[in-house]
């Protein structure tokens, strides 16, 4: 099989960003914190359990609009091996890895019920992140509540 | 050091020079805190106390406090006439009276409230209690009543009861490692200290054991703070009873005791220390609850800046 049968099952974008290397299951999260496609004028295409290098993956292609690292780092959060691809002109111009940021708003809710920044406040949840060891551990600026496991199911 | 319109909300990362200033300032209040000597410090500043949560004692004491250095108290007034019943959001609350008061003392159910109340007032925010969060003025009367009954310095002090939930005990012991004390935990297994919260204080330096009853430890330290333990813990009263019953202290329990160990509890108590202890000179929770209002008057003039 060649690369364009295996890879480009979805049409080549001109121009753009290929978010790759996603965890397997987790491309619709990734659609989630980055608000797509509502944040995008173009097509957004998605490819989930795709046969990659290591395993299975997701990939998300976004038309029409590069996404700055910042933008994008949030999603390290639930796909730490994530590569963002800008394309231009067919090409791979551009190629990072998302780094884990060490402080998140508004990307996931806290695990604590009773934590203020679960009611009606006008505020965003806040979270410090700590990720030694590989394991990755959202604290909450507000309760100090930790969240260690199913990260994906707190995302808001 | 500055305090000057700064937030008091939990003791996460106060230095021990911080709490050692606050502790000192207070020593400088306590006659003015008995009333033997008038202080017109705050005079013309008004503290605005809001407690969305029963709690006469704290409350009286933030009170008392500001009156002693002749200030004034705004009151919240009772919760179900407030704002909280109507709806209104905290943020919006706070952003109200911070144009009434010039600090802001607040009682609240949920985690994270004081911080939050932090975000939006333009005068400093006191934690007096933020649901199972923090509660740095009753930690810093901890110190304080140690500080002047005992010494804090190496402290060797057990502590009994609820060590799970209690996170006022938490917080205490944080403070108490940076003066490098030997922590002795006495606690149902039900109710121990997290692992987490050991491994936390031990590696800040304290020292740690662990015991099963008071009697293995009462007659080696020098402190010995008493905590409740609550009923609803238990889903089995029989259980419950049987357990409260090994962790309560008489005059019994004293026999062999040092000479100088003070009993702190942080009141109210239920029956874990007999009422006979009381009048033995180890019992130290009343001078502790008075010892809570020079703290509090330090740290209202040390955040609304009469004070350096
Ligand atoms: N013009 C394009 N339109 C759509 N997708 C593209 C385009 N060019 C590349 N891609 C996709 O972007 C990702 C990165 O492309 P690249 O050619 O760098 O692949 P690679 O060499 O396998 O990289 P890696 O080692 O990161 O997996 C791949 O998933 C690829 O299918
Ligand atoms: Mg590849
Ligand atoms: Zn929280």
């Amino acid at each position: 099989m060649s690369y364009v049968e295996k890879e480009l099952r979805v049409r080549r974008i001109e121009n753009g960003t290929v978010i790759d290397h996603i965890t397997a299951g987790k491309a619709l999260n990734v659609l989630k914190i980055l608000e797509l496609p509502d944040s995008s004028q173009g097509v957004v295409s998605i490819l989930l359990n795709s046969q990659g290098k290591y395993g299975k993956k997701d990939v998300v292609k976004i038309e029409k609009r590069e996404l700055k690292s910042e933008e994008v780092d949030k999603i390290a959060l639930i796909a730490p091996y994530a590569t963002i691809n800008i394309i231009r002109n067919f090409n791979v111009e551009q190629k990072n890895k998302v780094h884990i940021p060490s402080y998140v708003e508004g990307v996931v809710r806290c695990i604590n019920p009773n934590c203020i920044s679960n009611s009606n406040e006008p505020t965003t949840s806040k979270f410090k992140v700590n990720s030694e060891n590989n394991e990755l551990e959202l604290r909450c600026f507000y309760c100090g509540r930790v969240i260690s496991e199913n990260i994906a199911e707190y995302l808001l | 050091m500055k305090f000057k319109g700064q937030h008091i909300i939990s003791m996460t990362g106060f230095s021990r020079e911080r709490i050692d200033h606050i502790l000192n300032t207070a020593e400088k209040m306590e006659a003015i805190a008995r009333g033997e000597k008038r202080s017109e410090l705050l005079e013309g500043k008004i503290l605005a106390v809001l407690f969305f949560e029963p709690s006469t004692r704290t409350r009286m004491s933030f009170e008392t406090s500001i009156l002693r250095l002749g200030g004034n108290v705004l009151n919240l007034g009772s919760v179900d006439a407030s704002s909280i019943s109507k709806g209104e959001t905290l943020a919006d609350t706070i952003r109200v009276v911070d144009g009434y008061a010039d600090a802001v003392v607040l009682r609240h159910p949920k985690e994270g409230a004081a911080q939050l109340a932090s975000e939006f007032s333009r005068v400093p925010i006191l934690n007096a209690g933020d649901g199972a969060g923090h509660h740095p003025t009753q930690t810093l009367l901890d110190l304080y009543t140690i500080k002047r009954e005992s010494y804090l310095e190496g402290l060797k002090i057990a502590l009994a009861g609820d060590l799970k939930y209690g996170r006022t005990v938490h917080s205490l012991c944080y403070a108490l490692s940076l003066y490098g004390a030997q922590i002795t935990l006495i606690s149902p297994k039900e109710l121990c200290m997290p692992d987490e919260i050991i491994n936390d204080i031990v590696a800040r330096g304290a020292k740690i054991i662990e015991k099963d009853s008071i009697e293995d430890a009462i007659d080696d330290v020098d402190v010995l703070y008493m905590t409740r333990i609550q009923k609803e813990r238990f889903p089995d009263p029989s259980e419950y009873h049987k357990v409260a019953s090994r962790l309560k202290i008489t005059v019994e329990s004293l026999k062999n005791v040092k000479e100088g160990m003070k009993i702190m509890h942080p009141l109210p108590r239920v029956d874990e220390i007999d009422a006979k202890v009381d009048i033995t000179p180890h019992a130290c929770y009343f001078k502790q609850a008075f010892y809570g209002v020079p703290i509090r008057m330090a740290l209202l003039g040390l955040v609304m800046g009469a004070i350096e």
